[in-house]
């Protein structure tokens, strides 16, 4: 029984570690090439989500629904990087917090007006609404698991593209020396515009997964893309490896923390007070995580370029 | 002329900082005055930021976890130890307890640099705030309810003039503190640093230590405006130390001026006043405030505060 536990709770971690990785892959990614803190980031997801939602209501197919988010929100992403963000490389980080603080505040408040102040219900779509026996025994939501699978079959195009093409060639000679790879002919404007691009739809996909197992919200974005920073520092900015490794990590200790913790609390204390300081602790851990990374490795796990 | 000018700002601001509170009853608007005390509050947590950010270069965004902290110091001592609850006892052990935990956290965090300095920071901010969602004895989720100001001497402190007053004697002295200290060897050696700090590293100075002291008296002032803030709203929430505020008061600082003497309460004042006034206008204020901030970002980088700085010296 406890064995079948921990086994739902590894695939839980799994699920929503890969959630997190198409988060952070677009994101370490514009931070390690074009040096942004872009915390519009999480709007982007949350736009994502909402396109979805909405589509899903208008034409009755969740897959047709996800593919029209995905690219709605990749031109959103990149007009906004033509419009605000191409003006903010070479400033400093501080200018950069502020203005895409600004684009957070915006974002929140046109996705208020248009949809109003009541979460939106995206549903899993019909076909994977049930449960799949893995093990006899394993019980798990079909829904998830198909998570599991687009977020495995995402991860694996992306190592594709990043290693073995050309483009992911000059992605990569980006992230770890932008100054030499613009000596060497690399356009970066039209590269960054690109992976601008290809990160808001992952954005998107991450909304459209996540929307139904969360709540499609104003503020879903803040309250994700906080997790995201972490482990964009965990892993090392700009490092695709670092990103999946570190969104895994941080899913499993999130994962872990919230399912296990208050339980083994339980043993030494009362249960209201286990009750009450569980789920915080096990919010805590993902912190405790990076301290302690930064602590040994300041540069996270795999600082690019090494 | 210019100085005169740049004085002559500096003049108005007091004589309106002074002639507030009467002015604002005469008008029948006494409600503005607690508006006021939280605004030189705001400032002072602003101007201890702007003490690490703009003239320390240390760009932290868990600078909550000392406004919280000074707040909560307030609350305990009010529950636990009502004997110490006078504000001339628990507002040094607020800054005191503070300016310990910001030696602990920046010894820690002064290991790394740059954005993962931001996230470390932001994460030691993080975590107390699980803590005190989670200590039921202190509230948890819901807060404190604080009984009554802290007392102190003779003066009816439940009187918000009185208390406007108080601030306003605490942000002018916090002030005057850091203008000396900007202008003492230990801020231009600061000031080297956050310039080139291999350069300073190799003229002999322990650059370490001192950013670790800025550190410490930017976290004991942001406790002090933490027990400020306890005391005007009565109530402390576990959101004073979420990052939400860290990022508020960052916003405000980049707004105002950074490494700017009055970019906090140049910023906060703005922020405030552009909240309240927008958020009446509109409800749809916060697209209105995110343009202002794209503006300011592109149309005056050097924040409000360097407006008014026409030139270098």
């Amino acid at each position: 029984m406890t064995w079948i536990l921990i086994l739902e709770q590894c695939l839980n971690s799994l699920q929503f570690g890969l959630m997190l990785f198409l988060l952070v892959a677009g994101l370490t990614l514009i931070f390690g090439i074009m040096d942004l803190i872009n915390l519009a980031h999480g709007s982007l997801y949350m736009i994502g989500a909402y396109l979805v939602a909405t589509f899903a209501k208008a034409s009755d197919s969740f897959l047709l629904a996800v593919l029209l988010g995905l690219a709605a929100t990749a031109v959103i992403g990149m007009v906004i990087e033509a419009l605000v963000l191409r003006g903010l490389y070479k400033r400093d980080h501080l200018s950069q917090v502020l203005a895409t603080f600004g684009l957070i505040l915006i974002a929140n408040e046109t996705t208020r007006a248009i949809w109003g102040v009541q979460p939106l219900s995206l549903n899993v779509p019909q076909a994977l609404s049930g449960s799949v026996e893995l093990l006899p025994g394993l019980h798990y939501s079909a829904f998830r698991l198909a998570i599991i699978v687009v977020g495995l079959a995402v991860a694996a195009l992306l190592y594709f593209v990043v290693v073995r093409t050309r483009v992911g060639m000059l992605v990569r000679a980006g992230a770890s020396n932008r100054k030499m790879a613009t000596a060497m002919g690399t356009n970066i404007k039209w590269l960054f515009t690109a992976v601008f691009g290809a990160g808001a739809a992952l954005c998107a996909l991450a909304g459209a997964m996540l929307g139904p197992l969360l709540v499609v919200q104003v503020g879903m974005g803040e309250n994700i893309l906080i997790l995201a920073f972490v482990t964009v520092v965990i892993g090392g900015i700009g490092s695709m490896r670092g990103a999946f490794i570190g969104a895994l990590l941080v899913g499993v200790v999130d994962t872990f923390g919230r399912a296990f913790v208050p339980t083994l609390l339980r043993t030494g204390l009362s249960p209201s007070l286990a009750d009450a300081a569980g789920p915080s602790l096990a919010a805590i851990a993902i912190y405790l995580l990076m301290v302690i990374v930064l602590f040994w490795k300041p540069q996270g796990l795999f600082p690019a370029g090494s | 002329m210019l100085l005169l000018l740049r004085h002559g700002w500096v003049v108005a601001a007091c004589l309106f900082a002074l002639a507030f509170p009467p002015v604002a009853t005469w008008l029948g608007q006494d409600f503005y005055i607690g508006v006021a005390s939280r605004v030189l509050i705001w400032a002072l947590l602003a101007s201890s930021l702007n003490l690490l950010v703009g003239m320390g270069g240390m760009v932290s965004m868990g600078h909550a976890a000392f406004f919280g902290i000074g707040a909560y110091v307030v609350g305990i001592v009010a529950m636990d130890a009502p004997q110490w609850s006078g504000m001339p006892i628990a507002l040094p052990l607020a800054m005191l307890i503070t300016g310990a935990l910001a030696l602990a956290i920046g010894a820690i965090c002064l290991r790394t640099r740059g954005v993962y300095f931001i996230m470390i920071t932001l994460a030691f901010a993080q975590m107390l705030f699980y803590i005190f969602i989670s200590l039921k004895s202190y509230g948890g989720d819901d807060g404190m309810q604080l009984a009554e100001r802290s007392p102190l001497g003779g003066f009816d402190m439940s009187n918000d003039t009185v208390f406007y007053y108080l601030v306003l004697a605490i942000l002018a002295l916090s002030l005057l503190i850091l203008a000396r200290l900007r202008d003492s060897r230990f801020g231009r050696v600061l000031l080297g640093i956050k310039d080139n700090e291999a350069r300073m590293a190799s003229l002999g100075y322990a650059t370490y230590r001192f950013k670790l002291t800025t550190f410490v008296i930017a976290g004991a002032l942001g406790g002090l405006a933490g027990a400020l803030m306890a005391n005007q709203n009565g109530f402390i929430s576990p959101n004073m130390l979420h990052w939400d505020q860290s990022g508020t008061t960052l916003v405000m600082i980049i707004l105002g001026g950074l490494g700017s003497l009055w970019g906090g309460l140049a910023g906060a004042t703005i922020f405030i006043v552009l909240e309240e006034s927008l958020s009446a206008a509109t409800p749809h204020w916060q697209i209105a405030l995110g343009l202002i901030l794209l503006g300011v970002v592109f149309f005056a980088p050097k924040g409000i505060a360097g407006l008014f700085a026409r030139k270098p010296r």
